[in-house]
């Protein structure tokens, strides 16, 4: 079953640009950067996108479709009807580079930032060793395949580009908690996550959360288990006291 | 992995993100581009907080018809006032007779749902509207979020919990009261003893999903091996704290359907049905 379905692409670059009508051949099973492949094909051979696995593990084709952030090639057309006009533009939050395509360097600039796992020293005979249980938190992070959908959505940044400074995103929030939480890791990131990361600037509004495509929890199981780290650190005077007296040995 | 990226390679200037040059974003105009009712969520969460926020005042200021015997509301519990009616709790002090004991402990559970990581979502999106809803604009022109004063304080959510943990004891304890009949006879059940277990029950629920009790019991630790026993609750906790959300409005419906009951039998509208 194919029909002809109707849609609305943003073009342009960083000096202007506009959304333009399309109406393109829909086949059953197909998903949006199907749609927006046959486009480039047969009408727009100039239309800039970006992808790469076509696989939902690569992260390259975020795009805004409908006014959501999500990958174009996990967004199935069967979630549209066959009338309806669908509207496909490149994320907000970041500069674009053309058409849908747009510059996330911000993102590794706050990545190079993050005080790097640094473990604790071997064991004697010079292997690592650490217990399933105490990793397995982190791991959930580990999923995260960087298309920056969460940091596109996030308010924070989106509505508000001078935040961007002070503000890693929910992104390397979670990259922070995951350090934090790491059995074998050393450093204590709890300052700097408050200081350097802006943590204090999440609201846990939990649109992170909401966009992520694979299905990581950044608000429950990241970000206030962080905030949480925070508060003992700066914020609840019985746990400072406890660390003071040496009561509390973080373990 | 992350790895970073060489830098200055792309046809645009790296995004800066010092907030200095321009952000060079895609020209968009629309606030947002969602097609779906979006705004439907907030609307609902606004309209019901409000309701409660009008209801639990008018009943915490009205300072009558909270006890019906052998039941107390909930909104007037523990009371600690001679003011009282009934004899549920010891009475510490006189207060102002203006005064309506309500006022004097209310302060705590609206400290924890105020402070609550998950009412703050509700109420930042539906009444502050950063954001309303993921990927429509904000009407603010800044934002800090909790980063600093007044809202750095929300970070002493977990002493809240510390009160509201005290506080279902005492409702537990009311709950448990209200298998007395009206003489002081233990042996009775009635519709209203139904109405406040239920509440206790749903009340220890939302407590114990907290996000600062799952840190609490076990998420600070990061060696879960080394601590069997706490590990243990904190997989329970986080299996509740998934539902959290759930139990944040389920107790928040039944301490007001609770406190209604207690009025409409203490106006004498309706009467207790008697199981035994
Ligand atoms: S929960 Fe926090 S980090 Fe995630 S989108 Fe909302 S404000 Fe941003
Ligand atoms: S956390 Fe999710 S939404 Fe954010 S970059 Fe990783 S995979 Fe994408
Ligand atoms: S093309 Fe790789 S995630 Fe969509
Ligand atoms: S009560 Fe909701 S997070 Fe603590």
């Amino acid at each position: 079953m194919s029909y002809a379905g109707r849609f609305r692409v943003w073009r342009g670059d960083v000096t202007g640009g506009d959304l333009e009508d399309f109406t393109v051949e829909v086949n059953e099973g197909e998903v949006v950067l199907d749609v927006i492949h046959r486009l480039q094909a047969t009408q727009a051979g100039d239309l800039a996108v970006r992808w790469n696995c076509k696989a939902g593990k690569c992260g390259s084709c975020g795009a805004e479709i409908n006014g959501r952030p999500r990958l174009m090639c996990m967004t199935r057309m069967s979630t549209f009807g066959e009338a309806d006009t669908v509207t496909i533009t490149p994320l907000r939050t970041f500069p674009v580079v053309r058409d849908l395509v747009t510059d996330v360097s911000y993102n590794y600039e706050k990545a190079a930032q993050i005080p790097a796992f640094s473990p604790r020293p071997r064991d004697a005979d010079g292997n690592y060793r650490m217990q399933q249980v105490d990793v397995e938190r982190s791991q959930e992070f580990r999923k995260c395949i960087e298309c920056f959908l969460c940091q596109d959505t996030c308010h924070v940044i989106r509505d508000h580009e001078g935040n961007k400074a002070a503000f890693a995103g929910p992104r390397f929030l979670i990259r922070l908690a995951e350090l934090d939480m790491h059995p074998l890791d050393t450093t204590d990131r709890r300052d700097a996550a408050q200081d350097e990361f802006g943590l204090g600037y999440c609201n846990i509004t939990k649109c992170c959360s909401e966009v992520c495509p694979e299905g990581i929890h950044l608000t429950d199981n990241g970000i206030i288990p962080l905030k949480e780290r925070v508060v003992d650190r700066r914020f609840d005077p019985l746990t400072w006291l406890g660390s003071k007296i040496g009561r509390r040995p973080r373990d | 992995m992350t790895t970073t990226a060489p830098r200055g390679t792309g046809a645009v200037t790296p995004g800066r993100g010092s907030g200095g040059p321009p952000p060079r974003r895609a020209a968009i105009a629309a606030r947002h581009l969602r097609t779906d009712r979006w705004w439907l969520q907030p609307l609902i969460t606004a309209v019901v907080l409000l309701c409660f926020v009008v209801y639990s005042s008018f009943r915490a200021f009205q300072n009558a018809y909270y006890f019906a015997e052998p039941y107390i509301s909930p909104f007037y519990s523990p009371c600690i006032t001679t003011g009282c009616e009934g004899d549920t709790f010891p009475e510490f002090f006189t207060g102002p007779s203006f005064i309506s004991p309500a006022i004097y402990i209310l302060v705590i559970p609206l400290g924890f749902r105020g402070t609550c990581y998950y009412y703050r979502k509700a109420y930042y999106r539906s009444f502050w509207l950063s954001p309303p809803a993921c990927a429509v604009g904000e009407p603010h022109r800044r934002y800090t979020g909790e980063s600093r004063p007044p809202l750095l304080i929300q970070n002493l959510h977990r002493y809240a919990l510390y009160g509201a943990l005290i506080f279902n004891v005492v409702l537990t304890y009311d709950a448990i009261l209200g298998f007395r009949d009206e003489t002081g006879e233990w042996g009775h059940m009635g519709l209203g003893t139904l109405v406040l277990l239920v509440n206790a029950a749903l009340l220890w629920l939302y407590t114990l999903s907290c996000h600062s009790c799952r840190h609490l019991v076990g998420g600070r630790l990061n060696h879960f091996s080394r601590h069997p026993l706490r590990y243990r609750l904190w997989t329970r906790v986080s299996r509740l704290n998934a539902s959290h959300a759930r139990f944040a409005w389920l107790s928040l419906f039944s301490v007001a359907i609770a406190d209604a009951y207690v009025f409409l039998l203490a106006t004498g509208t309706i009467s207790d049905l008697r199981f035994f």
